[in-house]
């Protein structure tokens, strides 16, 4: 049952299994293991970005095709969600039409691109996405009676899913039982859910052919399988999958800005958090991301402890200042792409 | 023997101002070995693209038991028939020895888009691949991954691919090149299997004159792109043509 769960795919390394099921453990009992805004908020940042990235390793690690607009079909189920709530007012049919109008034309679009580009070299395709990503980001920043230009779109969701909604009169683990814990338990089961899917798609026959593509598709098409289709059918899968998680962040957020799902550097991001988590391994997305995101909301204060603890010492205390924390950032990928080049799942599946 | 399966009718490709393959006209027909041969650079290779579609023709037709494949895409032609073991080894390097086998058998029964179910669960498709691979005695490294194979053990594995494809027309490129001589036998037998089956279209590009011999029905020569001699193997190794022309050397070496 278990293994049918997740598609027969077994992490193959004892340590591996154990992060996995420590991540797991952590995310579902994230509210009552570590109460307060800022944790549960990077909970579900945690959750999203292990989606976005999963459906990004569709397409990069099984697929071996690059694609820079990544953000565009995510930003595009934000936006969908964000605009339906304003249209169409509060609600959860609304949050239901924007996600799936948002995923629809996510698969549409991808579905266009693909079939335009992924005919020729696959570094056609990349600059193709390259390119309308980067017009997409204009066009939202430019049309901003429409998309609230730079300054974004703020909203109100259906009451259900906010604090302002309470479902229990006691606390339960000293945690309050309202919306918001409903909000957050919408985000991580979306988030499980189609992470599975998205395991045995790629354990799937469609998924061994993608690998089989992406290993030789000189040969994949001289099998019998026709490259053009499975690639662009991965694109808009991908895509799909991208935009669902953009609607899950912007029900978590209530906000959605260019910033927030739409710039260039949530595209890099994504990219290593693939690399480091290790390409080609679905629980690569899995660890890339946790310890990401985490690294991004926590190492300031890390350092800010590091500083206080060193503040004798001459020097030290300067390097790990909390506005340096890019620096560490950045010196830690140095570091996990040299030492493990096939990423940390890469590294612990041949140790094990 | 009149029952042609394939055919080629004034296929030509240039190549900027070289034409590689010069107006070939020519059918193979079912249960028979037909073996190619002709000089470095005579366009044996390159005929084969033409025929499998890896190379769009510049001039002419391939009619496939009747129907004109020369628009069809490379595995539109594998789904009618056309299967094709290369020159090179050309394998999906990071998968296993089996998985590569049964992506053959997978692409057969059209199970390619089979999206929500688990690939190890269509045990029909394990058990033909598994077959497949102790036809050519490879059953026992199932499980290895195809960069760690020697190359011998690669070469079988390509024809194996081809094997388990079961098309209408077996085409192999020099499939023993670079196999070491104990190794070499276990794919003329199985190219001898095919013959002998007496249903099979064959077509062989090799160089080895004694393996032409044994197996080859009927030998076409290609020299600069063009068709040069077609016929039994006695007759064609005789002919003047193919004696002064570049047999000559090949034969004192045998």
């Amino acid at each position: 049952m278990l293994v049918k769960l997740i598609s027969g795919d077994r992490p193959r390394s004892l340590i591996l299994g154990l992060v996995l099921l420590a991540i797991l453990v952590a995310l579902a009992f994230a509210p009552f293991l570590f109460p307060g805004t800022r944790s549960v908020d990077t909970a579900a940042r945690v959750c999203i970005f292990i989606l976005l990235v999963a459906s990004y390793d569709l397409m990069l690690g099984y697929g071996g095709i690059v694609s820079f607009a990544h953000t565009m079909f995510f930003g595009m189920g934000a936006y969908g969600v964000a605009l339906a709530s304003i249209h169409m007012g509060r609600g959860f049919d609304a949050l239901l039409v924007g996600s799936v109008v948002g995923a629809l034309a996510a698969a549409a679009l991808a579905l266009v691109i693909g079939l335009f580009s992924l005919r020729v070299r696959a570094i056609f395709f990349a600059m193709i996405t390259l390119a309308v990503a980067s017009a997409v980001a204009v066009l939202v920043s430019q049309l901003s009676g429409i998309t609230g230009g730079e300054d974004g779109l703020s909203y109100k969701i259906p009451r259900a899913l906010t604090s302002a909604a309470k479902y229990a009169d006691e606390k339960v683990l000293g945690v309050r039982i309202n919306g918001k814990l409903m909000n957050y338990y919408l985000v991580f089961f979306g988030s499980l859910i189609l992470f599975l899917l998205l395991l045995r798609l790629v354990n799937s026959p469609f998924g061994r052919v993608l690998q089989a593509i992406r290993e030789n598709d000189f040969r994949a098409e001289a099998i019998g399988y026709r490259v053009i289709y499975y690639r662009v059918t991965a694109t808009c899968l991908s895509a799909v999958v991208a935009a669902l998680a953009g609607s899950l962040f912007a029900i978590w957020l209530r906000y959605v800005g260019p910033d927030t799902t739409l710039s260039f550097e949530i595209m890099i991001d994504i990219l290593l958090m693939v690399v480091i988590g290790g390409m080609g391994t679905m629980y690569g997305a899995v660890i890339g991301a946790t310890l990401f995101v985490v690294a991004q909301n926590y190492l300031q204060n890390l350092l800010g402890a590091a500083e206080e603890a060193l503040v004798d010492l001459p020097v030290l205390p300067l390097l790990l200042n909390p506005d340096r924390w890019l620096l560490w950032l950045g010196v830690l990928f140095v570091l996990s792409v040299y030492f493990f080049p096939t990423g940390i799942v890469g590294r612990l599946r041949r140790r094990g | 023997m009149a029952n042609t399966v394939l055919e080629t009718r004034d296929l030509t490709v240039r190549f900027g101002g070289h034409v590689a393959v010069n107006n070939v006209t020519c059918s193979f027909n079912a249960g028979e070995l037909t073996a190619i041969v002709g000089p470095n650079g005579a366009g044996k290779t390159t005929y084969f693209n033409l025929i499998s579609g890896q190379i769009p023709a510049s001039g002419g037709t391939v009619h496939l038991n009747g129907r004109d494949i020369t628009r069809d895409a490379v595995s539109v032609r594998t789904h009618l028939g056309i299967g094709r073991a290369f020159q090179l080894t050309n394998l999906f390097p990071n998968l296993s020895v089996l998985e590569n086998v049964r992506l053959v058998i997978q692409a057969k029964l059209n199970k390619g888009f089979n999206l929500f179910s688990m690939a190890d669960s269509h045990t029909d498709i394990s058990l033909a691949a598994e077959a497949a691979l102790k036809r050519v005695n490879l059953q026992d490294l199932a499980a290895q991954l195809v960069s760690e194979l020697s190359h011998g053990n690669q070469r079988k594995l390509e024809v194996a691919l081809l094997i388990a494809l079961e098309p209408t027309v077996y085409m192999f490129d020099e499939p023993t090149a670079g196999m070491s001589v104990d190794e070499a036998p276990v794919v003329l037998d199985l190219i001898e299997e095919l013959k002998d089956d007496k249903t099979r279209t064959v077509l062989l590009v090799e160089h080895k004159m004694d393996v032409i011999r044994t197996l080859a029905d009927r030998i076409i020569v290609l020299h600069n792109g063009a068709l040069a001699a077609d016929g039994v193997p006695a007759e064609v190794m005789a002919s003047d043509v193919v004696q002064e022309a570049y047999m000559g050397k090949a034969l004192e070496d045998v």
